[in-house]
């Protein structure tokens, strides 16, 4: 383990930045953080999270996949995807951490989405421990420890000083190249911290949010619960839910005509839309209800049940605070685990 | 704090209900915390007494869920409305976008909603309670005495430019009558037309760049009731589902303003749920602005059945090319 | 090596009633308006959504047009008139984003105004020459 003082901070990110892009959350002028490319002047903020997850350096909202161009009866095809860079991104929270795993397993088991991969390869992630929890969070009942995120790179922040400790052989190099601002220390310090954050924890409103109800093999106890109609009563449809989640990971492939040719392009999708996964004979889900059961369906429920257990939901609490309508997840765990 | 109670409220729906006048009511429930409240439709006076709640945080208008759920409805339905969300009930009657006969309306009077997120700039994260009264009593899991905070300093945007304390629809209404309120809502426009282009295009880029396309203020704007949306038709030519660069983040926004422009009866609901905080009640208000000024004053949902100036005309209109030197002069 | 000279490209919608034939006029007569004007022919002036116009800028107008009979002689009677209004809030709105506000106009030409067709294009053709390209409503992806 090293440190290195918070005064400091800048010029480690400096020499970070030298290598490759550095993102790390800075508040805008609306007051809410949200990850910016580091540059001279730009202040690492204290927020406990990014309004948006940064589930966006690997798998961002829109991205161009290829073009098309037709001349007489040819078809030109060309790939114009963008060569990834090395970047890092820095003050990433334990529970977008941990939304990274769920991400890879949709994108990294076979087929491969090579755009996502490249991206996963040239990114490392440094972790920053939470601190000031909010009342949103609720981590730990889907097992992330908030005191301890993984990534390639953890850091603590204890008093006046930010301890770093490497996890994987990218995060080993990335404090190699950051020796000359750290020293080595113990771990003592970092235990208090820990200690603290445990304690935090335990008095969150939501700490005793239980999961156990829920889990793969539950589709039949769950899906035709009258509850659902309650539930989703109020829900307006729009994707706010599914756009800040940094677990959502639906997309749809669409075609742009730019007038002198085709660009094929995918961006986010959301179950909540009408539209989502429309085919000829019309959507497959005829109301809100099916839309919303199927959101929350897929993360209690379908993907524990295709990746040994694992849910899709991380504990951040964006859509705890963002939704239009307070409708979220934590609801609807309480209402149909059985704890009301 | 609102001046009447919740309590208030239950013992006349429960009224209502048992002298058969209502079957359902369409209300405020509460949540996990002391803030997140969820409209819900309530079916019996039990239920309102378990659930219902109303208090600084009731913001929902809950005009347009009459839409849907007058459609088949058999009886009537009670709704509470706060007096803007009475301007956007008569605008979906000028519409004839529900069945009037089948909503009981209750107008009930409301000093201003609290915005959560200024509520947190005081006092930080961690809101384990909040009481609301002549103060809100805030504790947090960090200090355990609660923090007084005044809410006139948390007034959501909308409340805090109110235009109209009065209720414009009701079948009754519990509480006193409020007025028609001079609100400063179009200091903020005046601002921005005072920029020169290049700060207006410089700080709207900025705002709208931050939009992730969730369609949130769309979905919950009462004058937005398309059945298929403009942005959601493939056939339009515009479809979407995320704004690819800053032209389609400009183009959803502007049309969306336009699509809107004198049917927006300024509820702010946009702004309420815009998750990234972009201030689209001063695309709203602009028009409402130039509408005002160029064709005389106009407040949609004001009476039911008026026309909107852009349904309308003169002969003696003005030509879009003098619509800037208007300004100018002004100035 | 001879810098080449910038070339706007105009969308310019027309009603079919009175400028489409007020350009078609202008041809007649051999008054002289740039090539750069693309004319695109719509039932009535208040056809055109402000969609429309969008659109226009977004596939590569730098400036857009929009004739229309004068108010008072609409073919179906009151359409321009909502043009007017219309445009009117569009072009105060797109000012408020900070647009060029001499990227768009509406011009009253009727059937018999060859010599003003041709007068408004040209002049509209140097004001948004002056401005340059269209960089403020523009999509980079229907650049060529």
């Amino acid at each position: 383990m090293r440190k290195c003082s918070l005064e400091n901070i800048n010029s480690v990110f400096a020499k970070i930045a030298e290598k490759a892009a550095l993102y790390l959350p800075v508040d805008g002028d609306d007051g809410k953080a949200s990850f910016t490319k580091w540059a001279e002047g730009k202040e690492w903020s204290d927020a406990l999270n990014t309004v948006r997850s940064p589930k966006d350096f690997f798998f961002p909202q829109v991205e161009d996949l290829m073009r098309f161009k037709t001349e007489g009866k040819n078809i030109e095809i060309t790939d114009i995807r963008e060569e990834s860079e090395d970047f890092v991104i820095f003050g990433v929270r334990g529970c977008d951490v941990k939304s990274f795993d769920i991400l890879d397993r949709v994108f990294l088991s076979a087929p491969v989405d090579s755009y996502y991969a490249s991206r996963r390869e040239h990114g490392i992630i440094v972790s920053v421990a939470c601190t000031r929890p909010s009342e949103t969070c609720f981590c730990k009942s889907f097992g992330i420890d908030p005191a301890a995120p993984a990534g390639d790179v953890t850091c603590r922040k204890c008093e006046k000083e930010l301890f770093w400790q490497a996890n994987t052989e990218k995060g080993e190099a990335l404090l190699k190249s950051i020796e000359e601002y750290t020293e080595e220390c113990s771990s003592e310090a970092v235990d208090a911290v820990t200690e603290k954050i445990n304690k935090i924890m335990a008095k969150l409103p939501l700490a005793g949010l239980d999961t156990k109800a829920f889990g793969g093999g539950k589709t039949k106890e769950f899906f035709d619960r009258p509850e659902w109609a309650e539930l989703s009563e109020a829900c307006l449809g729009c994707g706010t839910c599914t756009f800040v989640c940094p677990t959502c990971q639906c997309y749809d492939i669409k075609d742009f005509n730019t007038g002198n040719g085709v660009i094929r392009y995918r961006c986010w999708d959301s179950c909540m839309y009408s539209e989502f996964t429309k085919m000829a004979h019309g959507n497959n889900r005829l109301t809100q209800k099916e839309r919303f059961r199927q959101r929350f369906m897929h993360k209690l429920v379908y993907y524990p049940e295709n990746n040994d257990g694992l849910f899709s939901c991380v504990g951040c609490g964006r859509c705890l605070s963002r939704c239009p309508i307070s409708m979220n997840i934590v609801k609807v765990m309480k209402k149909l685990g059985g704890e009301n | 704090m609102q001046k009447v109670t919740r309590e208030q409220l239950i013992e006349r729906a429960a009224a209502l209900f048992a002298d058969g006048t209502v079957s359902s009511v369409l209300g405020w429930k509460r949540g996990e915390f002391d803030y997140d409240i969820t409209p819900a439709v309530f079916e019996s006076a039990e239920e309102l007494e378990k659930e219902f709640v109303w208090n600084d945080f009731c913001g929902a208008n809950f005009s347009k869920y009459l839409v849907s759920k007058t459609v088949k409805a058999e009886e009537k339905i009670l709704v509470f409305l706060k007096p803007c969300d009475t301007y956007s009930f008569n605008q979906l009657l000028t519409e004839h976008r529900f069945d009037r006969e089948k909503v009981y309306a209750v107008g009930i009077p409301c000093e201003g909603m609290a915005d959560i997120e200024k509520i947190k700039k005081i006092t930080g994260e961690g809101i384990a309670k909040i009481e609301c009264g002549e103060k809100l009593a805030v504790t947090t899991i960090y200090n355990d005495a609660p923090v007084p905070v005044d809410p006139s300093d948390v007034l959501a945007e909308r409340c805090a430019n109110c235009k109209s304390k009065k209720h414009v629809a009701y079948d009754e209404l519990i509480g006193d009558e409020g007025e028609v309120v001079s609100s400063a809502r179009f200091d903020e426009v005046e601002k921005l037309e005072a920029m020169t282009p290049d700060e207006r295009f410089a700080f709207w880029q900025g705002e709208l760049s931050r939009c992730i396309r969730c369609n949130a203020c769309r979905d919950a704007c009462p004058a937005c009731t398309c059945e298929v949306c403009v942005f959601n038709n493939p056939r339009s030519g515009v479809e979407n589902k995320a704004p690819a660069n800053s032209f389609e983040e400009k183009m959803f926004h502007i049309i969306r303003a336009f699509h809107v422009a004198g049917r927006c009866t300024d509820c702010g609901e946009c702004s309420r749920v815009c998750p990234q905080n972009i201030p689209l009640h001063l695309l709203n208000r602009k028009f409402i602005k130039d509408m005002n000024e160029c064709y005389g004053e106009y407040q949609a949902g004001e009476e039911v059945g008026t026309k909107a100036p852009l349904v309308d005309y003169t002969t003696e209109d003005l030509e879009p090319g003098e619509v800037f030197d208007r300004r100018d002069t002004d100035a | 090596m001879q810098v080449k000279e910038y070339r706007p490209l105009i969308v310019a919608f027309c009603c079919n009633w009175c400028s489409y034939a007020g350009a078609d006029l202008a041809g007649n007569n051999r008054a002289d308006y740039p090539a750069e004007v693309k004319i695109i022919r719509v039932p009535c002036s208040c056809r055109v959504n402000p969609m429309f116009i969008l659109k226009a800028f977004q596939r590569g107008a730098d400036g857009v047009i929009l004739c229309g009979c004068h108010p008072g002689d609409c073919h179906y009677t009151s359409g321009n008139y909502y043009t007017r209004r219309r445009m009117a809030m569009l072009f105060s709105m797109l000012d408020y984003l900070g647009i060029e506000r001499e990227r768009t106009r509406v011009e009253w030409v009727s059937a018999a105004e060859g010599a003003k067709f041709a007068a408004t294009m040209n002049d509209f053709v140097k004001k948004v020459t002056e401005l340059g390209e269209n960089k403020r409503l523009e999509d980079l992806r229907c650049k060529k």
